[in-house]
């Protein structure tokens, strides 16, 4: 080969290319390579020493479930042809590819109930980030106002990158406790009153980091009463086979962490984010839309579409600068959505709403242990209670149960000290259920014993 | 009209357009759980009316459906997938299993780091292993693909000046550069100034010092650069750009030519960002998952994303959000605090910092500077052989198809289809076509930008002589078949499942989903 090149050594070839000033000149300080079967026996230990769902009952969730992932979405997925090509930028060779994504795209319309989706964004927060950014091409303000009830993730990475658009984010907070049977939800007040004529996008989380199910609709329309933001919902879809799509309440663009829809937990990530709009949004979408065509024998067939909203043709004037996305995941989405039906997903839905208010009525009763909010709840919700969250924590992982989220802990927010988040998945059965009951309320009667207030 | 195919006979249909009312695969879980009128539980002004029109199939249907649709993709695993800029090398199996491992597939984000060890472990291995291939000694894992990592370090860039009380408005990009990097410094808030290339195909020095002024942030550049050459001139570029006080940075998407050869923190870079999905052969997915890991110089650090993983003093592994009061209110702006905050959920994509690191662990420090130069050398050698290879009447393949800049490359080059389309009347986009009827994925077409009719190979170390052999045989075949009849490949491809597919059309009357019997609102 070095003979066909016409060089004499291969070290020529570098030579000849790197300056001297900026070659290494000695071996990286890593580790020596290993034989397949010891990296396997590496990674299992490391695997070992982690507390996966698997391993515990685990109640926790905040943005990321242990929904069940059917068996044929690991075989689909673990597939040379989906898992090894790249973007299908040669179309005539990635029919199947496009095809998933516009399958994907229906879907995602048909959950929604809105009429454009791209073909995935990287996860959730940051798909959150990316709809700020549309509404900002669209109306050209600066200011995005944010309900307190998005996850903190959201409005963590909506602040970071908000700098870079020149906006600023306007934090809407939540109804407090005092408000007695309003607690928990976006302050509908102090929402209306943030909204004016320099808002650019106004967004909410359906339903909250709380658990609470927000009036979208009322939101959606006190956002428009009197300014023309772009209302933004950030949904989980597991739950949209019994909640109000965001279409049909006015929302403008629905965005959310698809995690739940068929892909793993992976200690966050790799999933995949969601992203549908309006058509009149259609234009200044970010990433990968796949659209149909023929070709030409006038054969059905499929392309990537409306690429001068791309980086990689419109380069600084592109809509977004996304390249890599999470196709992938969005073909575990997509069969996870063909394997739950049309009726798999209400039936899913109104299990998991059946199990929550078990759950959270069964919590409840517990000594020290109260509803954060009365607000209706689906797959999630918050409690009080009257001890330590970390130390109870530890006391329930000793008997093998994960009991959920510290809020505090998560959130950072003073109000949210003592707070308990409690996700059900259809993992998690009654007897599941009464056992974390059984757990919880020693824990916390032992934990008020031992440092009584 | 030439025969169809098995697979051009079959009619694309949705998974839409398959099943039928009633038919389903999921099996609900018995409702164990006293019955309440979901109306009491959920008010019915909250509730959907109509339930959303997904497919209607059962499980075999869905399996047939899908494995169908992907004897409709090309893929590495069946063949060679010279993609520039893409680095389409093997992806070991052995990643996929031990990704799949539970104690990190079902590993909670939210798990407690004390009973997370295990994979904070490996993220913080991994932290350590990019931090030594980059030469750069602060990482953060968290961006989830390499234009995110690019966000993040237009951001880190911006915090930089902006600590400094310097509002810098300007970032200069070479003519050359990924059109992520010109998108980025939009998103950014920056504006692009680009460089011109000089002769050689580097930056065209005089034209950097003429812009180098102290407006300019940053000078964001790939090297080796997307003509897969190395920019002899790095050292007075890095002297020139930090001269007017802006940062360098590094694009990682061509790191697969210099793993353990030179580091970007030794050429001068302040930032990189690394392509897990590219150099450390995350599958790619059909367009993702990736993974866009940073790693910044010592000025750069105090800007990082939060959290990044630790080692305490005892050992353990813990997350680091860079808080001194626990009472801090995260989902603000901690007094203070330096950090540009948070760019995504959680801590990023760790299933594949799992792959890259068993990719890591596999090939240890020599291996890996072994598939940088097998990568050069496999580059080289096509590149040679496509020069010499015979079409007829004594020209050959580099005669029509001449190398854009330079003699050598390092992991791949790009090619001027410029005379073959004014001797032979086929476009690189038609050679392109014709290379799927020999059972290739084609090179990178018509980038970068400056090339006429430019083709980005790129072979990888994964590929062995005879396949590349047999890559310049097709090229050369095509390119004879063309001197006898251009229509050939003007027309191709012959034997894909579909033939070449009306882009104008699909893109002037979108039709982005599936037509169905309920129409959802606008």
């Amino acid at each position: 080969m070095l003979a066909a090149i016409g060089v004499g050594s291969l070290q020529e070839i570098f030579d000849r290319q790197i300056p001297e000033a900026v070659r290494l000149g000695r071996e990286l300080a890593l580790a020596d390579g290993l034989p397949e079967q010891d990296v396997y026996a590496h990674l299992r230990e490391l695997a070992a020493r982690n507390v996966s769902a698997e391993d515990e009952l685990s109640f926790l969730g905040a943005g990321m479930y242990d929904h069940y992932v059917p068996a044929l979405i690991d075989m689909l997925t673990e597939r040379s042809e989906f898992l090894t090509p790249y973007t299908p930028y040669q179309p005539e060779i990635s029919q199947g590819g496009l095809q998933v994504m516009f399958e994907y795209q229906t879907a995602i319309c048909e959950l929604t109930a809105l009429p454009v989706s791209n073909a995935s964004a990287y996860e959730g927060p940051s798909a959150a980030a990316a709809a700020a950014y549309l509404a900002k091409l669209h109306n050209g303000g600066r200011r995005i106002v944010a309900s307190a009830g998005l996850h903190p993730h959201t409005l963590q990475t909506l602040r970071t990158t908000a700098h870079g658009y020149g906006m600023e984010v306007i934090e809407v907070p939540l109804t407090g406790a005092d408000a007695d049977e309003g607690a928990g939800v976006t302050d509908p007040d102090a929402w209306a009153q943030a909204i004016d004529g320099e808002t650019s996008a106004a967004i909410f989380a359906q339903p909250n980091f709380y658990g609470a199910v927000e009036d979208a609709a009322a939101l959606s329309a006190s956002a428009k009463a009197s300014a023309t933001p772009v209302v933004i919902a950030q949904v989980d879809p597991i739950t949209l086979g019994i909640l109000e799509p965001p279409g049909e309440c006015g929302v403008d663009v629905a965005v959310g962490e698809g995690q739940p829809l068929g892909n793993r937990l992976d200690f966050g990530g790799p999933s995949f984010g969601l992203f549908a709009a309006r058509e009149e949004y259609l234009r200044r979408m970010p990433g990968r839309i796949a659209g149909e065509t023929v070709d030409a024998d006038g054969r059905r067939g499929f392309v990537l579409t409306l690429q001068t909203r791309e980086q990689h043709i419109r380069r600084e004037k592109a809509t977004s600068n996304i390249c890599t996305a999470q196709a992938l995941n969005a073909l575990a989405g997509v069969v996870y959505l063909a394997w739950l039906g049309r009726r798999g997903i209400v039936e899913l839905g109104e299990l998991l709403l059946a199990r929550t208010h078990y759950a959270r009525e069964t919590l409840a009763a517990l000594d020290g242990v109260h509803k954060l909010h009365e607000q209706p709840v689906v797959r999630e919700f918050a409690l009080r209670l009257d001890a330590d969250v970390a130390a109870v924590r530890r006391r329930c992982a000793r008997q093998g149960v994960n009991p959920g989220v510290d809020l505090h802990a998560l959130s950072g927010r003073p109000q949210d000290r003592g707070g308990l988040l409690v996700a059900i998945t259809e993992r998690r059965s009654r007897a599941d259920i009464d056992r974390l009951a059984e757990v919880l309320g020693a824990a916390v009667a032992a934990e008020r014993e031992a440092v009584p207030a | 009209m030439i025969e169809q195919t098995p697979l051009q006979r079959e009619h694309a249909r949705t998974i839409f357009q398959k099943g039928a009312p009633g038919r389903r695969a999921f099996t609900c879980p018995a409702v164990d759980v006293p019955e309440v009128d979901v109306s009491e539980l959920l008010p019915e002004r909250f509730r959907r009316t109509r339930p959303p029109a997904l497919p209607e199939v059962s499980e075999p249907e869905i399996v047939r459906h899908y494995v169908g649709l992907s004897k409709r993709n090309f893929d590495l695993d069946s063949g060679f997938y010279p993609l520039g800029s893409c680095t389409m090398k093997h992806n070991p199996r052995l990643h996929e299993r031990v990704a799949a491992l539970p104690g990190h597939a079902r590993l909670h984000p939210l798990q407690d780091p004390e009973r997370a060890q295990g994979a904070l472990e490996l993220m913080w291995s991994l932290q350590g292993a990019l931090a030594e291939i980059s030469g750069l000694p602060h990482v953060s894992l968290q961006p989830s693909a390499g234009s995110h990592g690019e966000l993040a370090g237009v951001l880190l860039t911006r915090a930089y000046h902006e600590d400094r009380g310097q509002t810098r408005r300007k970032v200069l990009t070479p003519d050359t550069a990924h059109g992520t990097n010109p998108a980025t410094v939009t998103m950014a808030g920056l504006e692009v100034v680009k460089l011109d290339t000089d002769a050689d195909g580097g930056i065209d020095i005089a034209d950097l010092r003429a812009k180098a002024d102290d407006d300019v942030a940053c000078l964001m550049l790939t090297n080796p650069n997307t003509l897969g050459l190395f920019d002899p001139n790095i050292a007075e570029i890095a002297q020139i750009v930090h001269g007017v006080g802006a940062t360098l940075y590094y694009d990682g998407a061509n790191l697969n030519a210099v793993m353990g050869l030179s580091r970007p923190g030794d050429m001068g870079f302040d930032i990189v960002h690394f392509n897990l999905h590219k150099s450390f052969t995350q599958p790619h997915g059909g367009g993702g998952p990736g993974a866009g890991p940073i790693a910044v110089s010592e000025r750069i650090a105090p800007y990082l994303p939060v959290p990044v993983v630790v080692r305490r003093e005892d050992g353990a592994f813990d997350l680091d959000y860079g808080e001194d009061d626990a009472g801090f209110d995260r989902s603000a702006q901690r007094p203070g605090s330096k950090s540009i905050g948070r760019l995504r959920g959680f801590q990023g994509n760790y299933g594949c910092f799992v792959r890259a690191y068993a990719y890591i662990r596999s090939l240890g420090g020599d291996g890996l500077k072994d598939a940088s130069e097998t990568a050069v050398l496999n580059a080289n050698y096509l590149l040679a052989r496509l020069r010499e290879h015979a079409v007829a009447d004594g020209r050959t393949v580099g005669d029509y198809l001449p190398l854009a800049y330079g003699q050598l490359c390092m992991h791949e080059f790009v090619l001027s289809g410029g005379p073959m389309r004014r001797e032979l009347e086929i476009k690189t986009l038609d050679l392109a076509k014709r290379l799927l009827d020999f059972g290739f994925h084609p090179p990178t077409v018509y980038f970068p930008l400056l090339v006429e009719e430019a083709l980005m190979v790129e072979p990888t170390e994964t590929e062995t002589r005879e396949t590349l052999d047999a890559f310049a045989d097709a090229i050369a075949a095509i390119l004879v078949e063309a001197a006898e009849d251009p229509l050939l490949a003007q027309n191709a491809p012959y034997t894909t499942p579909v033939r070449r597919l009306d882009e104008v059309a699909a893109a002037k009357r979108p039709v982005i989903r599936q037509a169905l019997e309920q129409a959802v609102s606008r």
